[in-house]
């Protein structure tokens, strides 16, 4: 009997982020087989715009009714400002992530990708409003699942296909893990909301119970795949520089949205009583993350490679905000990410362009004299080396300050000294990356450019929206902290 | 409070508006130098008027600007002139840049949309360091600083620029990072980034993560090592800046804020300082007494002279640091003229080297009166400015210890070898196989931008109370806890 079970009150509002780019996806599938080859890439492309706007309308909207957070639909999600924000974050990247594809995706699948990256963004946004430990689950494998298809999209080429796999093979296996601390810390406390694990364990007094424990730990180590922080790191330089580099841009930015903001929300709400624990479990992977990161970035040649170790070496300056435990952290948090994302993705945005103009990987030395042939994709590129390395005046220079402040005020010096001698060591090659594109002649290159000139609009349109986000971060810091604070005092 | 402070946020905004205009906005290549040149003289016309407006008998902070950055750290957007060495400094950066830029117009420098963007931007960057007055500010334009220099000896320096642009950011970037991590201790002690209202602070380490940065960025003996490639490696202008206003910055780094700010670090570290000072001032002038060419004498006596200042600042008494002061000028004008001057040398004859140079006063009788008034006040003769700026702080510095003093009027003797040395391989000596009968003497447009600074140089020598009389008007060292937080509240009534 359909009308006996109890159907609880959907709050359509709260998912409409999610709901919105699930129906894009499912329109961009339907373009797939109904519209004509011609005029397929236009539509699809343009479809997936809209949703991204779209999303992005509804989450400040969420955002500006939203002032106190709730949980919603038999407490499976969060509505809150936390979530609105991590949303509003990801549209932007998703929007930018398809002008950065168009001229790169010809005529194979090129609806079904669009369909794809409108699913994934709509799964990450999911996953940062998850409330249970189920669909915590659900969100990431909706999101993994897509970006794995997403890697392998052009699987003519033997490189996107390795990537694809070896993201399947190694993220399966992280959300195994995940899966299974949830199964643990369930059994250990008999519920899956997080607030009601919290109470669980306060009432029962288990904060040293060791099923719990464990299943914690598991949880931690099956977010920290995701968002490649070392020692879980290993599957990131391949898959980046296997998958086409438009799925890159995308997946360098927004995977580190998703995963760091739902881990700062879990760790935050779901166990606070073993705070004690968890801040020193995360601050050492940020400090693994740091060193592994920097230190292998630095004998890097090519360029996808080496922004892949620098987006592990970021994942350890994020996390090093999660390991403060308050909210002076979330706020550097979410704050790091806005111009971290925007300076990601339009990396990769030019990474993109020189490989069509060059119709080769690119590599430190092939990027020689790109500055002065293309000023504008040449000073962007400056504009977001300049923020992963953390200098004024980009938003990545008052996210590194924030999240030092973070663990200066949680009492951890040690861990600002570590993060200022990572910093140090990071600049080598984030200069390397600026002296390639100005100081080296292009004469040096020693082959014939073979692909298509990069005259590409839309591209660089991307490209500037980036660097007047990561610009603009510096200078406009203080609304943009406004919007962090309100959104982790919602949590 | 008497005014708003506009002229100093104009001096800074000015520049950096300006280089961002340049970049974004094409215009024929044939005007952007001299839009470049307008603007850097418009900057000494506002420093002029802050001049005029400056109240030296009332010192303090004047001119100041304020609007809130970051309101749960207690940052702010903070800038303004404290006490009157900020106002001399910033003089001297406006005019080195202001004949920097109109010699790099002279030169024609190729890519200029990039290359005048960049120069006004530093511009604006160490104006910025001389007037910050909030600490995240301040290191802001301190960074700010780093990266048109870094491109600017990469992209236009010499044949080894690569390695020289390596090693001048690796060494000053581990200071500053050093520096950095010392601000957000100090800001989150202080519950304010402000260095008005933040007070001072006991702690050595936090002292010690500023020494880093100004140290290295001075240089001071021995984290000296990236100097003598950047000097060499980069543009003579861009030398002429490095050494004129950049080693300044540091030398003003110690002065306003480690003396304002960490009084009992300076207490205790001002016998190492003191000691790595005197041994920079001997090491640098023997240094320049053997280098092989021009720009490597100009480099090392900057070495030196760096050694020279920090004895008088770390003197901590008014006359080291009035003297200190007046020498900051002096060694910045100084070290531009002569790295102008190695530079139009070079240009004529291809080389600094001086076995490769010689007897080039004969028929050039514009470069050699130059270089020779120059050079002679570089040796501090009696009577010249340099010659009152040091003796001022060897009588500072005699105050800590006969020691010191003695060392320095060494280094002065030491001084006098190396110039007439330069001088002497340069114009006089045997003509060397590098120079053409055909090089010319210097040009007009090389004189009208090298004779002013040594016009001004000439009237700093006859009237150098001008600015020894107008640098503080309390003893840095002797400002007890709480003056400065008073000072501010009395300023934002």
């Amino acid at each position: 009997m359909i009308a006996s079970v109890p159907r609880p009150p959907v709050d359509w509002f709260a998912i409409s982020p999610s709901l919105i780019l699930l129906g894009v996806a499912g329109a961009c599938l339907l373009f797939a087989v109904l519209v004509p080859d011609a005029a397929r890439r236009a539509t699809a492309a343009a479809t997936a715009a809209g949703g991204f706007v779209g999303a992005f309308v509804a989450a400040i909207l969420l955002y500006d009714k939203t002032p106190v957070g709730t949980s919603v639909i038999a407490d499976t999600v969060r509505r809150d400002r936390y979530f609105a924000m991590a949303a509003i974050i990801l549209a932007g990247v998703g929007l930018v992530a398809v002008l950065v594809s168009y001229s790169e995706r010809e005529k194979a699948h090129v609806a079904e990708y669009y369909a794809l990256l409108a699913a994934s963004a709509g799964g990450m946004m999911f996953l940062t409003q998850a409330n249970t430990l189920m669909t915590l689950f659900l969100g990431l494998e909706w999101f993994s699942i897509s970006l794995y298809i997403l890697c392998a999209i052009d699987y003519g080429k033997e490189r996107s296909l390795e990537a694809g796999l070896k993201y399947l093979v190694i993220g399966g296996f992280g959300s195994a893990v995940l899966l299974f601390g949830s199964a643990l810390v369930y059994g250990a406390t008999g519920k899956l909301t997080f607030d009601g694990i919290a109470q669980a364990v306060a009432a029962a007094d288990l904060q040293h119970d060791a099923l719990l424990l464990t299943g914690l730990a598991m949880i931690i180590v099956g977010l920290a795949y995701k968002a490649s922080a070392a020692p879980f790191h290993m599957w990131t330089p391949d898959v980046y520089e296997g998958a086409p580099t438009s799925v890159t841009a995308f997946m360098s930015a927004a995977t580190k949205v998703a995963a760091l903001l739902l881990t700062f929300r879990i760790l935050v709400t779901a166990f606070p009583q073993e705070e004690k624990l968890w801040t020193v479990a995360v601050a050492v992977i940020a400090v693994c993350s740091l060193a592994v990161g920097n230190y292998a970035a630095l004998v890097q040649k090519n360029l996808k490679r080496l922004l892949a170790y620098s987006s592990i070496s970021n994942a350890g300056f994020m996390l090093i905000a999660v390991s403060a435990n308050s909210a002076l952290g979330g706020r550097a948090l979410v704050y790091y990410l806005i111009p971290y994302a925007a300076a990601s993705i339009g990396a990769f945005a030019v990474i993109a362009a020189r490989e069509r103009e060059l119709g080769r990987e690119v590599t430190i030395d092939n990027l020689a004299g790109m500055g002065w042939e293309r000023p504008l994709l040449g000073a962007a590129m400056w504009t977001f080396m300049l923020s992963f390395a953390g200098l004024p005046p980009t938003g990545g220079f008052l996210g590194k300050f924030y999240v030092f402040s973070a663990a200066y005020d949680h009492g951890w010096l040690w861990l600002v000294i570590l993060g200022v001698a990572a910093t140090a060591v990071s600049l080598y090659y984030y200069l390397n990356v600026i002296r390639a594109l100005y100081l080296r002649p292009g004469t040096e290159l020693q082959f014939a450019a073979g692909g298509q000139p990069p005259r590409d609009l839309l591209l660089q349109a991307g490209a500037i929206a980036c660097v007047v986000v990561v610009v603009g971060s510096f200078f406009a810091v203080q609304p943009l902290i406004d919007l962090a604070t309100k959104a982790v005092a919602s949590l | 409070m008497t005014s708003h402070g506009w002229l100093t946020t104009t001096m800074i905004m000015l520049p950096l508006i300006a280089a961002v205009v340049i970049w974004v906005i094409p215009m024929p290549r044939v005007w952007v130098a001299p839009a470049a040149l307008l603007v850097s003289l418009f900057e000494v016309g506002f420093w002029i008027e802050a001049l005029v407006r400056y109240d030296f008998d009332r010192g303090g902070l004047q001119e100041w600007n304020h609007a809130t950055w970051l309101k749960d750290l207690g940052v702010s957007y903070s800038v303004g002139f404290y006490q009157g060495y900020s106002v001399w400094l910033v003089g001297l950066t406006t005019v080195v840049m202001a004949a920097t830029i109109a010699y790099g117009f002279w030169m024609g420098r190729d890519r200029p949309r990039a290359y005048y963007g960049l120069m006004l931007f530093l511009t604006g960057a160490i104006v910025g360091v001389f007037t910050a007055q909030d600490l995240l500010l301040f290191y802001v334009f301190w960074e700010a600083m780093l990266i048109p220099l870094y491109v600017l000896i990469g992209a236009w320096g010499g044949p080894g620029r690569l390695n020289a642009t390596i090693k001048f950011v690796i060494y000053t970037m581990v200071g500053s990072l050093l520096m950095l991590a010392a601000v957000i201790v100090y800001g989150l002690q202080a519950g304010t980034f402000s260095m008005i209202a933040g007070g001072t602070n006991p702690s050595d380490w936090i002292f010690l993560g500023f020494a880093a940065a100004f140290i290295v960025k001075a240089p001071l003996f021995p984290f000296h090592g990236w100097l003598p490639d950047a000097y060499r490696e980069s543009p003579a202008e861009v030398s002429a800046v490095l050494s004129g206003v950049i080693s300044k910055a540091a030398a003003f780094g110690f002065l306003r804020i480690c003396f304002v700010l960490f009084p009992v670090g300076v207490q205790d570290f001002r016998t190492p300082i003191l000691v790595l000072a005197a041994i920079g001032l001997v090491y640098g002038s023997l240094l320049a007494f053997r280098a092989p060419d021009i720009r490597g004498v100009v480099a090392y006596s900057s070495l030196a002279q760096l050694g020279l200042i920090m004895l008088g600042l770390f003197a901590t008494n008014d006359l080291g640091i009035d003297g200190a002061v007046l020498q900051m000028v002096n060694h910045g004008l100084i070290s531009a003229v002569l790295f102008l001057l190695a530079g139009a040398v070079e240009r004529r004859t291809t080389t600094g080297r001086f076995e490769a140079l010689g007897g080039m006063a004969k028929g050039r009788p514009a470069l050699a009166t130059v270089l020779m008034a120059t050079g002679v006040m570089a040796l501090a003769v009696p009577g010249s400015t340099a010659f009152a700026g040091e003796f001022a702080i060897l009588a500072g510095v005699f105050q800590q210890g006969w020691f010191y003093a003695v060392v320095g009027a060494v280094a002065i003797v030491l001084a006098a070898m190396y110039v007439l040395r330069m001088i002497s391989g340069v114009l006089h000596a045997r003509k060397g196989p590098a120079v053409h009968d055909g090089a010319l003497d210097l040009r007009p447009a090389e004189l009208a931008i090298l004779v002013p600074l040594v016009v001004i140089l000439l009237f700093l020598s006859a009237w150098p109370a001008a600015i020894t009389e107008r640098v503080t008007t309390a003893q840095p060292s002797s400002i007890p806890a709480g003056t400065t937080a008073a000072t501010a509240a009395g300023e934002s009534k």
